[in-house]
């Protein structure tokens, strides 16, 4: 997780380093491919000041720096020192862009530590997930993956609709990506509420997560629940069957359940939304299954990728795959609300929504020949 | 049934445990009503002396359940409140065995004899929200459809599904009689003394490693409100009650001022069969699995049939917080205190280095 952010920053430092050693041809890929300067930075480490004087020289590279900086580096005063566009040299007084943001940290802090914050009846706690979840996801998405989004206008500003997307890679870090990525470029922000599989809830810790940053049980009951509420709920029916098949079978969408996602739509009256996402089935190619100790372990499956479990904890960290997310025009369903229980209309229209999916994959993989492009 | 029909306020009611905490308040409440005529209190064990100057207006019979039968003929009862129900085992009297021979044997007993009862018209049962088990595949919020998908490990959780099966056929074999079961949330409140209240007051309080679970809380002077209600008005029914809205386990700890310690989820199991052989403490498996799993429910029905809503859950909390701030560890004004001492800090050694350079 540390990977893309390291290697951002330091990108950045590494272009001001412009002015003392010409590498600017080499700087501009280097800002896009997020990992490879980390290295390069390593290397010529440069001082503080240093890099004080020439953010003076370069204030258009500033403004972009705080966007990705973390509250855990308003600690040092000294980057702290930035001009900020057109303010006066004495930034230190209060209200200036360094201090509200150690004060916002702070308060940030003050309320979790008090518990003066709102949960919903889900466990979903906004605060935490714009504070915490969505700038890691962030640096995942925009900087590791170059995440490229399209056809956000088909997913509705209110009201309830049910996104319905392809699953991959291994770990099911694309719904997690589609959340964020929803949430940043959406007009009006949406959160993306997703429905998981039980064996999630099961887990400490990653249930807890999953709960706060919206995540509920895939079941009917949750999922009619939200939509009735006028939400906007994420799902991915082909389940462990996706995100557990082999690198060789990838982008070929799997069976899609019993279609119950199909009924909650139609109970609900929700229009349903496809989503295309390319570029998950290459962060942990899964090259086979070792299916006794995935039964041994009470897992689905146990992947073998290029890296894991070879390099233990390292094989971790996912593959800077190019990934490209399309929305497809909503398919409306207030039409169908008497036929929820019609075994018929369900299976034709998951197999619609299937369809949908699997002909948009095919575009956006023409249009990214590269897995590992720019 | 419109709500706030008030046509069917019975005459003689009987409450039973009014032994204990809640069927005390309730029988002296329903005695200051003076729609009623009679209210006996009926209880098998002998009554604590703090509630005695509470019942002072409610006739009190002591009997075991098993001749209860003959009472509420002789008596011509019009309404039966049954809330004599154990949720913790009580080591003194006669631990697990004796709670589910209160609960279980008990209720069964007490409705063979309400079959009996010619003039019956109303029976309420005390329930809790632990009817509907604990699984990892339930519903975040359950509604009073939700069927348990598995038989809860706890004693309670169990005892309360034997409850409401019998309930049911009662319901079966006297449809002439209004039955009203209550899925109470844990009660909370400035008095009420349970085992969750006396769990929020230690300093440092266990929670289960890794978990987070959703709790819900009902007031405890809202829980008498609606029980008042369910018998001056006809609702039949089962209703969740239980205060709107949601509180995380971490975040009550908090608001609390307390500390949680995390323990790993079998340690727990294995301390809190120890404390029970031990004879210590009412933790059973009854509350690790409420705080790994959390229970929140649905109280539309409830809302719309009584036309009364609880107070939130965050309001139950915060008046069980202004009464138990004794073993509070860190306070509110503490910690923005310390937010101020710190940003101060910052801003100081700012300046020192911006003079400095």
């Amino acid at each position: 997780m540390t990977g893309p952010g390291e290697g951002r920053d330091p990108a950045g430092v590494g272009r001001f380093d412009v002015p003392r050693a010409p590498a600017a041809p080499d700087a501009e890929p280097a800002r896009r491919n997020g990992h490879r300067p980390a290295a390069q930075a390593a290397s010529t480490p440069t001082p503080a000041d240093e890099v004080d004087t020439a953010a003076t020289d370069e204030p258009d590279d500033t403004t972009a720096a705080p966007a990705t900086g973390e509250p855990a580096g308003l600690g040092d005063p000294v980057t702290g020192g930035e001009p900020g566009g057109t303010g006066p040299a004495v930034p230190d007084r209060p209200g200036d862009h360094w201090d509200r943001k150690v004060a916002n940290g702070l308060a940030f802090l003050r309320r979790r530590l008090s518990g003066d914050y709102e949960v919903d009846e889900f466990g979903f706690d906004p605060e935490l997930t714009d504070a915490v979840f969505h700038p890691l996801l962030r640096l995942l998405y925009r900087d590791w993956f170059r995440t490229e989004v399209s056809g956000m206008e088909h997913v509705p500003v209110d009201g309830p609709a049910l996104v319905v997307g392809n699953h991959s890679g291994t770990v099911a870090l694309d719904a997690l990506i589609l959340s964020a990525a929803l949430h940043d470029k959406h007009p009006a922000h949406r959160y993306l509420r997703l429905l998981g599989a039980d064996l999630v809830f099961r887990m400490p810790v990653v249930s807890e997560i999953a709960r706060k940053t919206g995540g509920t049980v895939a079941c009917n009951p949750d999922a009619e629940r939200l939509l009735g509420g006028g939400d906007l709920v994420g799902v991915f029916p082909e389940g462990f069957k996706g995100i557990g098949k082999l690198y060789a079978d990838r982008y070929k969408l799997q069976r899609f359940g019993r279609g119950g996602f199909v009924s909650a739509a139609l109970r609900t009256g929700t229009p349903i939304v496809p989503v295309a996402i390319v570029g998950g089935e290459e962060i942990y190619p899964m090259l086979a299954d070792i299916k006794p100790l995935a039964r041994l372990l009470k897992l689905p499956y146990f992947p073998v990728t290029p890296t894991f479990p070879w390099l233990g904890p390292l094989g971790m960290v996912p593959l800077p795959s190019k990934w490209l997310i399309q929305f497809c025009p909503p398919i409306p369903t207030a039409h169908l609300t008497d036929s929820a229980d019609d075994p018929l209309v369900v299976f034709n229209l998951a197999d619609q929504v299937r369809e949908t999916i699997q002909q948009t994959l095919h575009t956006l993989l023409e249009r990214r020949p590269d897995p590992f492009g720019p | 049934m419109t709500p706030g029909s008030t046509s069917g306020a019975p005459g003689v009611i009987v409450v039973t445990g009014v032994g204990r905490y809640l069927g005390a308040h309730v029988a002296a409440r329903l005695a200051a009503d003076p729609r009623i005529e009679r209210v006996i209190g009926v209880d098998a064990p002998e009554p604590g002396a703090e509630f005695t100057d509470l019942l002072d207006r409610v006739e009190r019979i002591r009997v075991d359940a098993g001749s209860l039968g003959g009472i509420l003929a002789d008596l011509d009862v019009d309404a039966v409140v049954h809330l004599a129900l154990v949720s913790a085992p009580d080591q003194q009297h006669g631990g697990r065995s004796a709670m589910k021979d209160q609960n279980v044997i008990g209720t069964m007993q007490l409705l063979a004899a309400c079959q009996r009862a010619p003039r019956l018209r109303k029976l309420v049962v005390r329930s809790s929200t632990a009817a509907y088990g604990v699984s990892f595949r339930d519903p975040a919020v359950f509604t009073e459809e939700t069927e348990p998908r598995e038989v809860p490990r706890g004693g309670f959780g169990r005892d309360i599904l034997d409850v409401e099966g019998y309930v049911r056929g009662f319901r079966r074999r006297r449809p002439d009689v209004t039955a009203t079961v209550l899925r109470f949330a844990p009660f909370i409140g400035s008095t009420a003394d349970t085992t969750l209240t006396r769990y929020f007051s230690q300093p440092l309080v266990p929670t289960v490693f890794g978990r987070d679970p959703r709790l819900q809380f009902l007031h405890f002077d809202d829980a008498l409100e609606v029980l008042h209600r369910s018998i001056v008005e006809d609702h039949p029914g089962t209703y969740n009650v239980a205060g709107p809205g949601v509180l995380s386990l971490s975040q009550a700890i908090r608001r609390a001022g307390r500390v949680g310690v995390p323990v790993l989820e079998p340690g727990l199991s294995g301390a809190a069969a120890l404390a029970r052989s031990l004879g210590f403490g009412g933790y059973g498996l009854d509350q690790v699995d409420l705080f790994v799993h959390g229970r929140v429910v649905d109280t539309t029905r409830l809302e719309q049939e009584y036309g009364f809503t609880p107070r939130s859950t965050a309001a139950a909390f915060d008046d069980f917080i202004r009464a138990h701030h004794g073993g509070v560890v860190v306070t509110r004004s503490q910690l923005a205190a310390a937010e101020q001492l710190v940003l101060d800090g910052i801003r100081q050694v700012r300046s020192a280095i911006r003079e400095r350079s």
